[in-house]
């Protein structure tokens, strides 16, 4: 019939086309490719197929330029899903490794067993980032926030940006007496699960709310991901929000520093974020390398209100098709040139301790 | 459907009521009292300083009618008077749906043609970062005519030999219930049918996503429409022409294949390019089980795929000055595509029209 | 279909032979049409059963009371979730849709039909029928980078006027990302899906009617009441009902323009508030195995809503047809 005619015509047209695109963008964007290869080491190919966390989207992205531009025989697909969605279509055997912002659920680490041939799921940190407490109160460049305070203000308890908590903390800024509109991620999200175990640690007595992914007080605005939450702080006077800190970055938002009991107020900055990771205990067993991180901590400079992301990959029984590609991807993603071209997107590289740890793992994948 | 297809024209020029009313207003008079109620909107707004354009807009409407209303009745009575707020209520209506769907095709285009060029129509997204300008839509272009051609080859089949038992064959209770589920399957939200594609493929088969997982997804909510269509267009064939060919002996299912369907053809086809339209704008249930992807993937059955309106709310989602204009300008290539489909389909329409009489 | 391409059928040269054959392909061609329309009922089964199944798993070990509570949160220890939130977005977005779209509607069906000067009518309608095919994504992408920031000064004036009836209560300053401005996007997507249905069927009114009408020396409006109308209110309705089908469905319009939560709130100005489709868009990425099944119940109860509503507009479309037949 006609109708079948067209629809063949759509679907070979559409074969026709596959022939004249290009997955090929370093004539638009100018990786350095001599000085990328130098660095990273080849092998497996194919095609990798990787799937979770947006948050560390941006980190994956650079990470995946230089590495195929590197490595020609090796298509690495990153999608991302979510931490929930990463963990799902790994264990359901569809990926080759997961990103996540939250290590393992035993349940989880159960059901990898089914995937990983003899041996289970680990975490592998990865990606740390700092985020951002990101403000619009124009006149107000150098705002100082605490942990109850920020505690008091997502919970609705603090109205007013001349509150007097928080003219204690800034004697010196000049206050509106505007209404503060905390902004925060309607989807569930593993920014918000962080600030939760910022909050429910460095101020125990004032936010009371279980660190889950999805927002768990009542009060203020919702809006959708990082990037939907940054417009609205950018569209709205008197808004306050936390993001990454890229996302702060790339937006143009003032960002708030924070007193965590140190000297000095502490800003928020990649290498801040480096220095509270490290007083981070590793809590896995095994090959796993879980993190314990300190909220609470006190240390001169270090940043508390942080997130560690993790790639999520089997210990033993890894697809064999896509075992070597994986193992070189994450051999590079942990050595110190994958980690340095991480701080100029506002990410944190790990600390000395925790990536040697890391890449001793990583070649013992198998 | 059929109404497009019939192009009937308007009911209208009939004889104007004759006027037994000595006085009527001049013709011009809607046009000037139109011209004054707009300068009054705009005169208003602009005195009160409001932003919004749409507060211009519906004062403008307001001294419209009630502009009309007052200076008929002191002119021509009460009863054109009221003949004439009708007709205004029914201008106004006219021009408040114009406006945003105006504004609607402008800015798309207007927007679209930023950085709608060749390099974005033969690149994929492929090693960009969000804040990076250039990439293209090569990817999703690809996996929506991938989709919707599988989609298209399960439902067609299947909406028109159920068209063709509905009408041919279909008595008692089975074709009632047929009847009837098909125009409850028509109103199924695109993302149930999503979510059935993923409980029963995803998580109940253990499939992965696939481009093949979204063109079933498709292909349910296509298939009543084809249904629909082509049942329209089957009834409309003289049943002269069906017992001319049996009583030359010819069987059923030779007359439907030979006689029926090849006089349906022009409006059978015009309805599937018209559903084929409607899908591939469809977002929902490639959000849900095809999943998103940077890449080119030729292949619709394995690993994921991306597609042109899922492209838009993704790059819509990352917010970032260059990721908005390639929302934009991937939303006019999916309109352009969409409406192209419908041209198309008009254009068959009227190729065949004059055969099928 | 490949075959030789004659419109008249061969005649028959060997009636035996040609009998057999025409039996047995026409028990296979009954069987194959009837296997399709069985095909489709089983679908429709099978999207029942199966979201029925997911749907009962997250629900019998849902911690909060399914129906009426007012939180999302499947993944938390316990799990709780509950739809009351988003029936009431979802009622509330139709609402306002309905209101705006259907007398819109009414009026561009009779502008097209009776009004519009004939050069203008064509064409009007052949774009009413373009617009009904624009992606649902690109009235969203409209919706929120276009519309929502128009919609401001609105807010702000009817927050001004109409303050006082609690529901246009404007109580902070954030965009204009409310239910009001989904149900407002709403009404602009179904508008020109209502208009098409009411149009057809008021260019059905006999012209006896009409006619007999003017000849009393009505004017053109007094036909309008006394004949076209009447003939074509049950159509109205199911197109109306064909309108809020859609807009109950409707997912990423709705996910672009609203900043959704689960606090319930009267304002209608006021950010919040979400609808069933909006939800599973905007959780899905983030849900784990459990997650999704409650998305998927959620999923069950817009899918039983819009049942309801194109079940109804069907029963009033076929006694409509019943009604016309005995007419005529």
């Amino acid at each position: 019939m006609r109708a079948l005619a067209v629809g063949a015509i759509a679907v070979s047209s559409a074969l026709v086309l596959t022939a004249c695109g290009s997955d090929d963008n370093s004539a638009a964007n100018g990786v350095n490719e001599k000085k990328a290869a130098k660095n990273i080491e080849c092998a497996g190919k194919g095609k990798l197929l990787a799937s979770g966390s947006s948050a560390q989207k941006n980190a994956m992205d650079v990470w995946i330029k230089n590495y195929m531009a590197a490595c020609k025989d090796v298509q690495l697909n990153y999608n991302p899903v979510g931490s929930g969605g990463g963990i799902t279509q790994f264990t359901q055997g569809s990926t080759a490794f997961a990103g996540s912002d939250s290590a393992l659920k035993p349940e989880e680490v159960a059901a990898s067993k089914k995937i990983c041939k003899g041996g289970q799921g680990i975490n592998l940190p990865m990606v740390g980032g700092p985020v951002a407490v990101s403000y619009n109160l124009p006149g107000v460049d150098d705002l100082v926030l605490d942990a109850p305070t920020l505690a008091k203000i997502f919970d609705s308890k603090i109205k007013k940006w001349n509150d007097p908590a928080i003219k204690k903390l800034n004697p010196k800024a000049d206050l509106p007496a505007k209404e503060i509109h905390p902004f925060h991620r309607s989807d569930e999200s593993g920014t918000t699960a962080n600030l939760g175990k910022y909050l429910g640690k460095a101020a125990p007595g004032d936010w009371k709310y279980p660190d889950e992914k999805a927002w768990p007080a009542k009060g203020g605005q919702g809006a959708s991901g990082s990037s939907g939450v940054s417009a609205q702080v950018k569209q709205t006077e008197g808004a306050i929000s936390y993001v990454e800190l890229s996302y702060a970055t790339s937006n143009d938002l003032s960002t708030a520093k924070l007193d965590t009991g140190a000297s000095e107020p502490v800003e928020v900055s990649p290498e801040n974020a480096s220095k509270a990771i490290a007083d981070a205990k590793v809590v896995g067993k095994g090959k796993d390398l879980a993190l314990d991180l300190n909220y609470a901590t006190k240390a001169e400079g270090a940043y508390p209100l942080m997130l560690v992301t993790y790639e999520i990959a089997c210990d033993k029984g890894n697809k064999p098709e896509s075992l070597d590609a994986v193992k070189s991807f994450l051999n590079y993603t942990a050595s110190d040139f994958g980690q340095e071209v991480l701080v100029k997107e506002g990410y944190a590289p790990l600390p000395p301790e925790i990536a040697k740890k890391v890449r001793e793992t990583v070649p013992t994948l198998s | 459907m059929s109404n497009a297809l019939m192009n009937r024209p308007p009911v209208d020029d009939r004889p104007q009521p004759p006027s037994f009313s000595k006085r009527r207003l001049p013709r011009w008079a809607p046009a000037a009292i139109a011209l004054v109620s707009v300068a009054a909107g705009c005169g208003a707004g602009l005195l009160a300083g409001w932003q919004s354009r749409v507060q211009w807009g519906l004062i403008a409407a307001l001294v419209f009618v009630a502009g009309t209303y007052l200076v008929t009745t002191v002119v021509e009575g009460k009863r054109q008077a009221k003949d004439r707020i009708a007709t205004s209520l029914v201008w106004v209506c006219f021009v408040l749906a114009i406006v945003p769907l105006a504004s609607l095709a402008w800015t798309t285009v207007t927007r679209g043609l930023r950085v709608l060029d060749g390099y974005f129509l033969s690149h994929s997204m492929a090693g960009l970062q969000n804040d990076e300008p250039g990439g293209g839509v090569y990817h999703a272009i690809i996996g929506t005519l991938e989709q919707v051609g599988l989609a298209t080859l399960m439902a067609v089949p299947i909406g028109l030999l159920t068209a063709v038992y509905l009408v041919e064959y279909g008595r008692g209770r089975l074709a009632k219930a047929v009847t009837f589920f098909v125009d409850v399957m028509t109103g199924i939200p695109s993302i149930v049918a999503g979510l059935f594609i993923l409980s029963t493929w995803v998580l109940t088969f253990g499939m992965g996503f696939s481009g093949f997982a979204g063109s079933m997804a498709l292909a349910i909510l296509m298939m009543p429409v084809v249904v629909r269509s082509t049942e329209e267009m089957l009834k409309l064939v003289p049943d002269e022409l069906r017992e001319a060919s049996l009583a030359l002996g010819v069987p059923k299912w030779r007359t439907i294949l030979k006689v029926v369907l090849p006089t349906a053809v022009g409006g059978i086809a015009t309805g599937v390019m018209l559903a084929v339209a409607r899908i591939t704008g469809e977002t929902a249930p490639v959000l849900l089980l095809v999943s998103g992807s940077m890449f080119i993937n030729n292949d619709p059955f394995n690993d994921v795929q991306s597609s042109l309106p899922l492209y838009v709310f993704e790059q819509y989602a990352v917010g970032t000055p260059a990721a908005v204009d390639r929302a934009w300008a991937a939303a006019l290539v999916l309109i352009a595509i969409v409406m192209l489909l419908n041209l198309l389909a008009r254009g068959i329409a009227r190729w065949k029209a004059p055969k099928a009489r | 279909m490949d075959t030789p391409t004659s419109k008249a059928p061969a005649p028959p040269e060997a009636p035996q032979g040609r009998r057999t054959t025409g039996k047995a392909g026409d028990r296979v061609f009954l069987g194959l049409s009837r296997g399709s329309g069985i095909v489709l009922l089983v679908i429709m089964a099978a999207i029942a059963a199966f979201l029925a199944y997911r749907a009962s798993l997250a629900i019998s070990k849902d911690q909060a009371n399914f129906l009426t509570a007012f939180a999302w949160n499947p993944q938390g220890n316990p799990p709780e979730f509950g739809i009351a939130i988003l029936a009431y977005g979802t009622v509330v977005s139709s609402i306002i849709a309905m209101a705006v779209a259907v007398p819109v509607a009414i009026g561009i069906a009779l502008f097209v039909s009776h009004y519009a000067p004939r050069k203008l009518a064509a064409p009007m309608a052949y774009v009413i029928d373009l617009l009904a095919a624009v992606p649902s994504i690109v009235y969203g992408l409209w919706g929120a980078l276009v519309l929502v920031p128009y919609l401001a000064g609105l807010n702000q004036w009817l927050d001004e006027y109409l303050g006082w009836t609690y529901i246009f209560d404007k109580t902070g300053s954030g965009p204009a990302r409310s239910l009001f401005t989904v149900g407002l996007l709403l009404a602009v997507m179904i508008l020109p899906v209502i208009t098409n249905v009411i149009r057809e069927v008021f260019l059905q009114v006999p012209r006896m009617h009409e006619e007999a009408a003017l000849a009393l020396g009505a004017t053109r409006w007094e036909v309008i009441r006394m004949s076209v109308l009447p003939f074509g209110r049950s159509g109205i309705i199911s197109a109306s009902m064909l309108g809020l089908g859609r807009a109950l469905g409707e997912t990423m319009a709705v996910a672009t323009v609203l900043s959704p939560s689960f606090v319930f709130s009267g304002h209608l100005l006021d950010p919040g508030g979400g609808t069933f489709a909006q939800n599973i868009a905007a959780k899905f990425n983030e849900a784990d195995a459990f997650g999704r099944d409650a998305l998927i119940a959620s999923g069950l109860v817009l899918f039983v809503i819009t049942l309801l509503v194109n079940g109804a507009a069907r029963l009033i479309i076929a006694r409509r047809k019943e009604y016309s037949g005995a007419a005529a």
